[in-house]
């Protein structure tokens, strides 16, 4: 390391400190006795370490069924965002057909909309389909392309890939679908792993959508699941944290674990997505 | 097949899902905000008594835009500034920039859910670690999460804590400047303050543009980590309503209280707000944001 770049190394090694402090924080509480907890000093190793209070968090509340929730909504939501999405960005940026514009703009506008001007009217919808409760709300949209950001990233990798080789495709007789499949997607591989991840985070970290649409205990997803454990679990002696916080981590986990695998493209993808 | 069809069927779904989730539920929303409405019986027309209500009547209305432009004010300057700042430090040709930038990304992807209990959490009254840690320095740390005057900026100081989407964003942008340029400044003598004022900051502005467009909006949303705070703490709202974001209280106006019409009227005044905000934006970036450059 060159001299005049130590002071910068140094700055940024505290602040990673700074930053990290809190996740060690939840990490080491989930892992104290309870009595442990309220006795002071800021100690991140446990005098006694408790593995239980993983097990014992995931019993006293169904997190282990909110957990295969999560992944349920969060797969269909990632698979309806690929499908709606792909084909819409490609079409977008390659093919041309009257009025197809306007869709792109309306659907760019909705990226400025709040959520909450929708949620009403949408609710009353899926109340008359007689689908509050169930899933079907916090899926159905994706797969009709209102993840407006994944058409919108997809769509700036695909008017990048070079003309000259669809033009190839489509003199040997390719169809537009076949170009899609074969030519296009596999090019754009970084951005539809990125769309994928952003897709599984937001639906992951979701507790708007499920608060509203889902009502019994055990349709609940993990972040519901988590605010309702916090609520409830209180007693006399105080909130039981340390189960609160192994609930965290095993929250916090899958989406930790993804973004390690995914890192670089989705990176890069967010990147994409300040430079227009 | 034409190439036209193939367009119109390839955008099909999206189309659709526009016209379902998006165009239709606005209009119904604008008429449902001139109506009373809880859900169960009909809406009645009431003209723009919502908006009257909301504007001169309601108790909260005032509180959480109150407490929602307080939060944008602090948390979004402060939170763009430690973003550029940790993003120029990984500019530089420091070892291990990749290992940084990630881990100083990590925070932001958490579940608002997750990141809003744990900092209840520490910033609990008595046990947090944050007042543990003052405590041993001989400080006395306030009661936060319990008290009216600093649930809120509390909030604030964890909401600094995920911004590392803006953190990545700029430095894309940073790394857009051109090397020339600043080395062209570097050899006529310029420093380093000089030359971030003359080749840096005016290359960087769309980024800066963007990022505080999309922050304000972000602030005005809140929602998940300030329900997660006020269930893990002193309730939802916050001791006294301090923490009564807009959100918050537009949701329980509807799915606590089946105010439809009322939570409608409050979501159409947060879109002319933040479609306001966003114009006047643009209209000042005319001003200092240099297109050209990048």
């Amino acid at each position: 390391m060159k001299p005049r770049l130590v002071p910068a190394f140094a700055v940024l090694v505290v602040g990673l400190i700074v930053c990290l402090a809190p996740l060690a924080w939840m990490i080491s509480t989930s892992l104290k006795p309870f009595d442990e907890l309220f006795k002071g000093g800021i100690s991140l190793i446990p005098q006694h370490t408790r593995f239980e209070n993983y097990s014992d968090s995931l019993r006293t509340f169904d997190f282990l069924r909110a957990f295969g929730n999560s992944v349920f909504v969060a797969v269909l939501t990632v698979l309806g965002t690929l499908a709606s999405s792909i084909p819409a960005a490609y079409a977008f940026a390659r093919l041309k057909a009257k009025g197809s514009s306007w869709v792109f703009y309306g659907l760019l506008a909705t990226m400025m909309l709040p959520g909450q001007i929708t949620i009403i009217p949408v609710f009353r919808l899926f109340a008359s389909l007689g689908m509050i409760d169930t899933y079907a709300p916090l899926i159905v949209p994706a797969w009709l392309g209102t993840n407006a950001f994944a058409v919108f990233l997809l769509r700036q990798f695909f008017r990048s890939l070079p003309e000259e080789t669809m033009e190839a495709a489509r003199l040997d007789g390719a169809n537009e679908g076949l170009i899609l499949v074969r030519i296009a997607v596999p090019l754009a591989r970084p951005a539809v792993v990125t769309v994928a991840v952003f897709a599984f985070l937001g639906s992951w970290n979701d507790l708007w959508g499920p608060l509203v649409y889902l009502h019994r205990e055990e349709r609940m997803t993990l972040p519901v699941a988590l605010v309702n454990f916090v609520g409830s679990s209180g007693t006399v002696q105080g909130t039981p944290w340390n189960l609160v916080m192994a609930a965290s981590v095993v929250t916090v986990l899958p989406a930790v674990l993804l973004f390690a695998f995914c890192q670089r493209s989705f990176v890069a993808g967010i990147a994409t997505t300040g430079m227009k | 097949m034409s190439q036209s069809r193939w367009c119109w069927l390839m955008i099909a779904p999206v189309a659709v899902g526009l016209l379902i989730f998006t165009v239709g539920p606005m209009l119904v929303s604008l008429m449902l905000s001139f109506t009373d409405y809880d859900v169960v019986s009909r809406p009645s027309f009431v003209g723009s008594a919502n908006y009257h209500y909301l504007l001169t009547a309601d108790p909260s209305f005032w509180v959480s835009v109150k407490v929602t432009a307080m939060y944008a004010a602090a948390s979004v300057p402060l939170g763009l500034f430690t973003a550029l700042a940790v993003a120029m430090l990984l500019n530089m040709e420091v070892p291990f920039r990749g290992l940084f930038r990630t881990l100083y990304y990590l925070p932001t992807l958490l579940p608002a859910t997750a990141s809003g209990v744990l900092w209840a959490w520490i910033f609990h009254p008595t046990d947090g670690a944050l007042n543990r840690m003052l405590l041993s320095v001989g400080v006395r740390g306030p009661g936060w999460t319990s008290s009216p005057s600093w649930a809120l900026p509390a909030l604030i100081i964890m909401s600094v804590w995920s911004y590392g989407g803006a953190m990545v964003v700029f430095l894309a942008g940073l790394q857009g400047a051109s090397k020339t340029l600043l080395e062209a400044a570097g050899l006529d003598g310029a420093g380093p303050w000089k030359r971030f004022c003359v080749v840096t900051w005016p290359s960087l502005t769309p980024v800066v543009f963007f990022n505080v467009t999309m922050s304000l909006i972000g602030a005005m949303k809140t929602f998940d980590q300030a329900f997660a705070f006020g269930t893990s703490g002193p309730g939802v709202g916050g001791p006294a309503r301090a923490t009564l974001f807009y959100v918050l209280n537009l949701y329980s106006k509807a799915f606590e209280h089946f105010h439809m019409g009322l939570a409608s009227a409050m979501a159409w005044i947060l879109f002319a707000a933040i479609g306001g905000l966003t114009f006047l934006n643009f209209r000042l970036s005319r001003r200092w944001v240099q297109e050209e450059a990048g």
